[in-house]
């Protein structure tokens, strides 16, 4: 089980501190107004640790926490600012027009807007080993639990787009075989470029961008309201993976990197990934708008948000080495470990 | 009644096959799936075919789900 990491601001330092005690002791801490509710590091942070309760948990945190009336509380006025920010960054969008029978064009349409930069082209074509294994360290975040919080949305689907659910996930989690369970695909690439594949082990050096990327899903998972915005997320999710996927895997070749360990992760997403999409656009997304059209727009919505996110996290990786900087958070800390 | 394979041509992209099936190629060697639900290349441009590997996305080419209009 990680550790609880370190505070990044008054927020965190408040709950990190609460949670070593017993469940109540969280006393009401301000809620903050970031400049930016979408990579704020502070509130980042502490929503991340908020919602790992219902995950994995932290080494010596009471497990009540996950159902302690102030640490919900606390997640509700959180979320509140991340969602209005949400909102705020896509006010200028348009969603296109979809139905049942278009939802897999719309979505199309969403990633034909999207001007955001390409990591993976960046990485296929220059990038070092240490940016790569700094890319690694990001998506460790989200994917060494790659598919658990879509998992959140199961029991609130029924009938086709339920079945469409489950044929992804049930192929995420290896299909019965726990080696290839895509988490732990992850955790062997991460070992095999000599990084810590311990679950939660980079938590102290992620970005507030990077664990935004990663909230947006458990927002989207943890409420039912969000149901077709988790749907969406999915959707777009698996339609921006199987070409990113073979470009990250050939940046390995590239950098001379042919264990299979480290390769097996990027090039097995090529191929599942060519499968899910399909399902997650027309059986999943357009299921749903199929059986409740009212859902349609709360689709279109988790897939525009992920995009959004996606290009502000691509952003900030980027401008980092541009710069000949690290893009982790006090990579000094772990700095050895990484570089 | 025992159950058949289900294949489905998707718009604009690969075909998918679910159900019992195995995959061979013309000498009849199994091809490994690892899935139950494979994608296979319907635009002839995967770098790994029998698979699909997304890049019709790449060159924008298109098939509608059902029949094409004659």
């Amino acid at each position: 089980m990680p550790s609880l990491p370190n505070p990044r601001g008054p927020l965190s330092d408040a709950l990190i501190s609460a949670l070593g005690d017993r469940p109540g002791a969280l006393d009401d801490p301000p809620v903050p107004t970031p400049a930016d509710p979408l990579g704020d590091d502070d509130l980042h942070l502490a929503l991340y640790v908020l919602y790992e309760l219902h995950y994995r948990g932290f080494d010596g945190v009471d497990e009540r926490w996950e159902w302690d009336l102030g640490a919900l509380a606390l997640r509700a006025d959180l979320e509140a600012v991340f969602e209005a920010g949400l909102r705020r960054a896509l006010a200028g969008w348009t969603p296109p027009d979809a139905d049942a029978a278009t939802m897999d064009l719309a979505l199309r349409q969403i990633l034909e807007e999207d001007d955001g930069p390409s990591l993976a082209r960046r990485l296929e074509r220059s990038g070092t080993i240490a940016q790569f294994r700094e890319f690694l360290v990001h998506r460790s975040a989200y994917q060494l639990k790659e598919a658990d919080p879509h998992s959140w949305a199961i029991p609130r689907l029924s009938g086709s787009p339920k079945a469409a659910l489950i044929e992804i996930q049930a192929d995420e989690y290896g299909g019965g075989d726990p080696a290839r369970v895509h988490a732990q695909l992850f955790a062997e690439a991460l070992d095999a470029l000599d990084l810590d594949a311990r679950y939660g082990a980079y938590l102290d050096v992620l970005p507030g961008v990077t664990l935004a990327t990663v909230n947006l899903m458990s927002l989207f998972g943890l409420h039912r309201r969000h149901r077709g915005a988790i749907v969406g997320h999915l959707a777009l999710f698996e339609m921006t993976s199987s070409i990113p996927n073979r470009r990250y895997a050939n940046a390995l070749r590239r950098l001379g990197i042919d264990d299979p360990r480290a390769t097996e992760f990027f090039d097995e997403h090529v191929t599942a990934d060519a499968v899910h999409e399909n399902v997650a656009a027309i059986d999943l997304a357009g299921g749903l708008a199929r059986q409740d059209p009212s859902r349609a727009a709360d689709v279109l919505f988790g897939a525009r948000a992920l995009v959004e996110l996606d290009a502000r996290w691509s952003e900030h990786l980027l401008a980092a080495w541009d710069a000949d900087r690290s893009s982790l958070a006090a990579p000094a800390a772990v700095g050895a470990a990484i570089t | 009644m025992t159950p058949k394979a289900r294949i489905t041509p998707y718009r604009d992209g690969p075909i998918l096959i679910r159900g019992p099936f195995t995959l061979t190629d013309q000498d009849g060697n199994a091809i490994a799936t690892h899935r139950q639900t494979v994608a296979l290349c319907r635009c002839g441009r995967s770098s790994r075919k029998p698979f699909c590997d997304g890049t019709h996305k790449l060159t924008g080419w298109r098939a509608p789900s059902g029949p094409s209009a004659a």
